[in-house]
């Protein structure tokens, strides 16, 4: 789960980083009114969406009065940004952050993420900032400085200084900086962060470190330990669609394609996905139904596919082990009853209660194309596709 | 033997009164899995499907001898359920909860480590559908009667698509060994590269099938391990050709989120290593015939 920014500067001033003064807006005038309140002739007037890039975007501005700030403000609100991260359909902003315009000598990049390898926690730093960590892996990866961090142990003071004196950082500045990394290190283990990011994190003319920019996203597994984390979510940010699915407790992924897909067990939902892009289709989204479900379930799961509109076909492919076929052919018929379904589907099913399933597909009398293998059905779906 | 679990390893149920432990419990025993009891607090004393049930593991293995314990337990006490498992002398613990957070599995993974390697226990998963050697016994989720005895190992991170790959093999006339799901969350007990050792060193095991997915860096461990320390063949498959960069797939660690984590390039490395990649999924039973054709011609 993803934050914005000014929640997670919030969660880090709180901490221990520095970071410039700065307000939330809901409204070009609030807007106006917190620049008046900070003080100071500069500000920058940044949207808050879930993405990064926002500056190549239009979502980043520097006012140099009042009047331009409310202008900024008004030019940001309601307005969709596309971004590198967001995808086509972009991001809407709501919110806006006005905060203090901050006079930089140098930009770094600070980053914790679990490192799948060590199965611990990674501090990334770079004396180089502003770019993207994937820019700089590729562009640079001379310049990047890690560190692993046991969680059983936790942040040593001298990782912290051997860190900072590896970015080289002047001898005064190296307290500063193991005062973000603790700060950092602590929001990530007490919040059950899944990432921590500080880009740029810049060093002040006068010398001193501050956080510009803050990004945080959270384990959603842990979010039942952390109820003020999980009421940081904004479900403007989510594609409605995955937001309905996640409410419905179904694992959904919007894509772009017109093939819609619904399909038991992860791993079997991209293999569907990839033989369907091999016979020349393309997926309309990512769905795993899950173990046991019920025919309601699979009625839910018809629901959230074609919430999509750009659906032209159906997928269903179940190699049930802890689930159960003729529940989810009952499943099927009982979509077809309470759901408008113009469009071909094609249903494979395999495993636990086979021969129930396909019983009851056949008797029900319904105009549904059954495929017996893997290959079959993707076949039999991008077939349906072009002949509709 | 088969490898992890045959006839005589005597099995216990963390979460066995539960309706799922108990359905799933019912359902090993009638596939031959020597079940021996189950463990769930505060139920000591109770007998479910003729077992007995043990307030806590370490009177479980006292009692019953217990080697082995599939832990059914929810995701918020799951890794603790694991660590009991570890210090009461569990050898092989297969745990099929979905969703325990990150930096409890970084704990359970460090607390194994507290225990010198003849004694540490040996963990499958999380968020996997257990392990099964047909005809011999099983631990976990899956439906027993798609696998045929034989001689392939599998080893996938996906339960279902492991099905996909047992069924298409049975489809064939190729039986399997052991199948084993290391599960899709990003920190798991097993690699592929622990698994697939097991598999070098079984009598039974001819050729292995792995079937990997985007995300993290297991699949490239494991072509390294195939390519200095394996002389079985080894076939596989990598789902998620068509998945977006930087989309989490379902699984918590099936996202690309760095350089070799995509599924394409894990193919490259893996037919770099001497692997037979699988052109798609519904070819996994195809070509693990024609390389187990081809090692019998030769």
């Amino acid at each position: 789960m993803d934050i914005h920014e000014y929640q997670a500067k919030e969660i880090l001033g709180r901490l221990g980083v520095p970071i410039p003064q700065g307000g939330l807006a809901y409204s070009p005038e609030q807007a106006a009114f917190h620049a008046r309140e900070i003080g100071g002739d500069a500000w920058v007037v940044k949207a808050q969406i879930h993405s990064g890039g926002r500056g190549k975007a239009g979502g980043v501005a520097l006012c140099r009065s009042e009047h331009e700030v409310r202008e900024a403000a008004a030019g940001m609100f309601g307005k969709t940004l596309v971004t590198a991260q967001t995808g086509p359909q972009g991001k809407c902003v709501y919110r806006v952050y006005v905060e203090a315009a901050t006079d930089i000598a140098q930009e770094m990049y600070l980053g914790f993420v679990l490192d799948r390898e060590s199965e611990r926690i990674m501090i990334v730093g770079s004396a180089e900032g502003g770019m993207s960590i994937e820019e700089l892996a590729a562009e640079k990866p001379e310049a990047l400085v890690r560190m692993i961090v046991d969680p059983a142990v936790g942040l040593a003071e001298f990782q912290s200084r051997e860190f900072a004196f590896d970015l080289g950082l002047a001898p005064g500045q190296v307290a500063k900086m193991c005062t973000v990394l603790r700060a950092c290190y602590r929001a990530y283990r007490d919040l059950d962060a899944t990432m921590v990011e500080i880009n740029p994190l810049v060093i002040t003319g006068p010398g001193d470190l501050v956080a510009l920019d803050a990004k945080m996203s959270f384990d959603t597994n842990a979010l039942f330990r952390r109820p003020a984390v999980a009421e940081l979510r904004d479900r403007s940010q989510e594609d409605p669609r995955e937001s309905t699915a996640q409410d419905a407790g179904l694992n959904y992924v919007g894509l772009d394609g017109d093939i819609g897909c619904m399909i038991n067990g992860a791993g079997l939902a991209m293999a569907t996905m990839d033989m369907i892009k091999l016979a020349g289709g393309a997926p309309a989204n990512f769905l795993d139904v899950g173990g046991g479900a019920s025919p309601e379930r699979i009625v839910r799961a018809f629901r959230t596919v074609l919430g999509d509109g750009n659906v032209s076909v159906m997928l269903v492919n179940i190699f049930a082990g802890i689930n159960r076929c003729d529940w989810v052919a009952e499943g099927v018929v009982k979509a077809y009853r309470e759901v408008d379904i113009k469009m071909p589907v094609v249903v494979r099913l395999a495993g636990t209660n086979v021969e129930e399933g396909q019983k009851i597909l056949q008797a029900s009398g319904l105009p549904i194309i059954t495929a017996d293998t893997l290959a079959d059905a993707a076949q039999k779906a991008v077939a349906a596709r072009q002949a509709a | 033997m088969a490898i992890l679990i045959d006839e005589t390893t005597r099995v216990i149920v963390q979460g066995i009164s539960g309706r799922i432990g108990q359905f799933h419990s019912a359902d090993m025993i009638r596939h031959g899995t020597n079940l021996v009891g189950g463990v769930t607090p505060g139920k000591g004393g109770e007998t479910v499907l003729e077992r007995p049930v043990f307030n806590t593991v370490r009177e479980a293995v006292r009692e019953t001898g217990a080697e082995a314990s599939l832990v059914f337990v929810p995701p918020g006490f799951a890794a603790d359920a694991i660590m009991e498992a570890a210090d009461a002398g569990i050898r092989t613990a297969v745990c099929v909860t979905d969703g325990i957070p990150a930096q409890d599995m970084m704990k359970v993974k460090r607390f194994l480590r507290r225990y010198p390697s003849d004694r540490r226990m040996r963990l499958i998963g999380p968020n996997c559908a257990g392990i099964i050697s047909p005809g011999k016994g099983f631990m976990g989720i899956m439906p027993p009667h798609i696998y045929m005895p034989g001689k392939v190992g599998i080893v996938g991170r996906s339960g279902t698509l492991g099905y996909e790959a047992a069924s298409q093999m049975k489809a064939l006339g190729i039986g399997v060994s052991t199948s084993v799901g290391i599960g899709g969350d990003p920190i798991n007990g097993s690699s592929f590269r622990d698994i697939l050792a097991l598999f070098e060193a079984d009598p039974e095991t001819e050729a292995v099938m792995m079937i990997g997915e985007i995300g993290g860096p297991q699949e490239a461990q494991a072509a390294t391990f195939v390519k200095e320390h394996m002389t079985k063949p080894v076939v596989a498959y990598v789902a998620g050709l068509s998945a977006p960069k930087g989309r989490k797939m379902g699984h918590a660690g099936a996202i690309i989120s760095a350089f070799g984590e995509s599924a394409q390039e894990k193919v490259v490395i893996l037919e770099a290593a001497g692997i037979t990649v699988a052109p798609n999924p519904s070819a996994l039973g195809q070509t693990m015939a024609e390389v187990l054709a081809r090692r019998a011609a030769a």
